[in-house]
């Protein structure tokens, strides 16, 4: 009874339950920290088992449908409205399960690394509030059928992001990077709202199933490309329009910057779905793959070789975010060059969009594992530049054991799950083009040498003595760190049986661009 | 500091009509152009006006910023209780499930040209009443945070 509930109503429970619990939160602050911390620990964990529960509805029966508002959820046309979909649907396929997945995981993660607060910080209801409507951005984004919803949840996202990284005002310096997020931000809705509005005039609808079906590829829909694929790449901080990404990673709190990783990968999640679901083979998908990977590449290069002259931890790792984002827009990237060719689909298309999408999960795990320790670091000494820490090996055991399997991660060693995934798409890559699997290959070594010098910078050496008091963390920092290390391994272990449960059900779904406009137009 | 006592005799004045007004778009947002955010935004007004004609500090011994920020909560809370209502009565996730029933905003619309009855919408001016709670807490405590910053005469 509760299960066919709770399974029948998933897509809007998933926005409701973070929905209720940031407006409720400042309510329940007031009886006091534990009973906030746990009221923020349940809603995250009833998030993530909504999602889970959607996640298994999705896998075993393929994409589900929810018209909201509609007297029965699964309708998405109205007998009368000739067979138009007139509501707002959110359309959950294998992809937008998988990214809804993992986005309440990190956000539960996030949350617990949150609770022990520094001695100075105050207002943490508004801090715990503005994280679940991040949450609630996110997870709309990714599983909206609407554009204009997805523009809204955007905002959303974006407003969310900015408020959080202000947090920390710092003298003003936290401050000046949550108004160039949300600048850029804004820029980059604008674009999305510019070209939504585009197809709007064009289709009469904003659902993506409909304008799929209707899809010309006329000049204004070529407009309404260049702007979706600039604003979304903007917001997912790949190189040229990646400028912002140093300073916000940087200033927001931690457990903030390691969630904000996943917010920026909710608009690579839309640059996929615009590129394959919304245009797929209708666009001329050699140039716009060649771009993708073009974008990818430049990312990957210049974010590695600006990360490794910084001596801000965060800055550092920020900038290997944007490096690591190059190899997600590599992978699918190669996937959609190759889209309209059976035969190289099969043979190594499908394999590197699995590898990027892998590698978006991956990211997710062991990113916000590395900026959870940065931010562990930041908890007992209070600074960041690498030229001033040292021999904290000696006090902080566990977080040492920690960054080194992030950083292990990241630079793509095995067994931990960065190495299955880029390897994945260097041997795929390589089928389609040596030199990109070559300039990947590079990227990791730099990004292994850069982290190299991050970890003896902060952990070895000898005891020092301003940092004689400094101790471990508390528990729950422990707790959220200790869970995402132990994927990050797992992931690495078992990799081949992750790809084939989660991972190409969700490459298979992006390529199939009827199965997604059938779900939404098939049903009346 | 205080304006003189014409003004604030005249903000005390014009406070009931803008007030009226701004509930009226608010609980005719189902009919007339406005809604919700718009009324909210109208009733802020009032509130800027009051801040205008007396000084800060006065409304701010007068009414606290609980309060406001209690009315912002409340609104939020009605809108997604709202919201979730539906999910029990076995509809779609923001459904409608008061529109037609002739209870509370029930009665179904008349067919054709009408002057408009208030009592019909179901959920709408539910939500819009939310809505209206939510923007006029949201925005007092906006403005009350912009001009904490305002040294001086404020």
């Amino acid at each position: 009874m509760i299960w066919e509930f709770w399974s029948a109503n998933a897509p809007a429970l998933l926005l409701a339950i973070p929905m209720l619990g940031a407006f409720a939160t400042p309510l329940i602050g007031r009886m006091g920290k534990t009973p906030r911390n746990l009221w923020i620990l349940l809603i995250t964990a009833l998030t993530f088992v909504t999602s889970a529960v959607l996640a298994v509805e999705v896998y075993t029966t393929g994409p589900v449908i929810y018209t909201f508002g509609a007297a029965a959820s699964s309708a998405a046309l109205v007998s009368d409205s000739g067979g138009i979909p007139v509501r707002i649907i959110f359309n959950v396929d294998a992809m937008s399960a998988f990214m809804a997945l993992f986005a309440s995981f990190v956000g539960m993660v996030a949350a617990v690394f949150s609770f022990p607060s520094g001695k100075m910080e105050s207002g943490r209801d508004g801090y715990f509030a503005l994280l679940l409507l991040l949450l609630v951005g996110i997870l709309g984004m990714v599983c909206t059928g609407d554009l204009f919803n997805f523009f809204v949840f955007l905002e959303i996202n974006s407003l969310a992001g900015a408020a959080l990284v202000a947090y920390r005002i710092d003298k003003g310096v936290a401050v000046e990077a949550a108004l160039k997020y949300a600048f850029l931000s804004t820029l980059a809705g604008l674009l999305v709202l510019y070209a939504v509005a585009l197809l709007y005039g064009q289709y009469d609808s904003l659902n993506i199933a409909v304008i799929a079906e209707r899809m010309q590829f006329g000049f204004l829909d070529k407009v309404a490309l260049a702007l979706l694929l600039t604003g979304l790449a903007m917001k997912a901080g790949a190189v040229p329009m990646h400028f912002w990404t140093p300073d916000t990673y940087s200033m927001a709190p931690s457990a903030i910057t390691a969630f904000l990783v996943v917010a920026s990968q909710a608009s690579l999640y839309g640059v996929f779905r615009v590129a394959f679901t919304l245009y797929g083979l209708t666009l001329n998908y050699v140039t716009i793959g060649w771009f993708i990977i073009i974008l990818g590449v430049l990312s990957m290069f210049v974010g590695v070789s600006m990360a490794i002259p910084q001596k801000d931890v965060k800055r550092l790792m920020a900038y290997h975010a944007v490096s690591q984002t190059g190899y997600m827009l590599l992978g699918v990237g190669v996937g959609l060059a190759v889209l309209g060719d059976p035969v190289m689909l099969e043979s190594f298309g499908l394999t590197a969009m699995e590898g990027g999408i892998f590698h978006i999960v991956n990211h997710a795990m062991y990113k916000g594992l590395l900026f959870l320790t940065a931010g562990a670091i930041f908890y007992q000494t209070g600074t960041r530049n690498l030229n001033k820490l040292g021999g904290l090996g000696h006090s902080m055991k566990w977080t040492m054991l920690f960054f080194v399997i992030g950083a292990l991660a990241i630079a793509g060693i095995p067994p931990f799950n960065g190495f299955a995934s880029k390897l994945m798409i260097y041997e795929s890559v390589f089928a389609f083009n040596p030199l990109l699997s070559i300039i990947a290959m590079v990227v990791s070594i730099l990004t292994l040498a850069s982290f190299v010098k991050v970890f003896h910078a902060i952990f070895m050496g000898p005891r020092q003595e301003r940092y004689a008091e400094v101790k471990e963390v508390p528990v729950p920092m422990l707790a959220a760190m200790g869970i995402l290390a132990l994927l990050t391994v797992l992931m690495g272990i078992f990799p081949q049986q992750i790809v084939d449960l989660v991972i190409s059900p969700a490459a298979g779904a992006l390529v199939d661009q009827g199965s997604y406009i059938a779900s939404v137009m098939g049903g009346l | 500091m205080n304006m003189s006592n014409l003004v604030r005799t005249g903000a005390g004045l014009l406070m009931p009509f803008v007030l009226v007004f701004g509930f009226y778009i608010v609980i005719h947002g189902h009919l007339t152009p406005g809604g919700g955010f718009q009324g909210g935004a109208v009733i802020a007004t009032a509130f800027v006006l009051l801040i205008v004609a007396h000084s800060r500090e006065t409304i701010r011994e007068r009414i606290s910023l609980g309060f406001l920020k209690n009315t912002e909560t409340l609104g939020l809370m009605l809108f997604i209780v709202t919201a979730l209502i539906a999910l029990a009565a076995g509809i779609a996730f923001f459904g409608n499930w008061l529109v037609n029933t002739g209870s509370l905003f029930g009665t179904p619309v008349a067919f054709g040209i009408n002057p408009g009855d208030l009592n019909t919408g179901g959920v709408i001016p539910i939500m819009n009443i939310a809505v209206g709670l939510e923007v006029l807490g949201a925005m007092s405590v906006i403005i009350l945070a912009m001009l904490s910053v305002v040294r001086g005469d404020a």
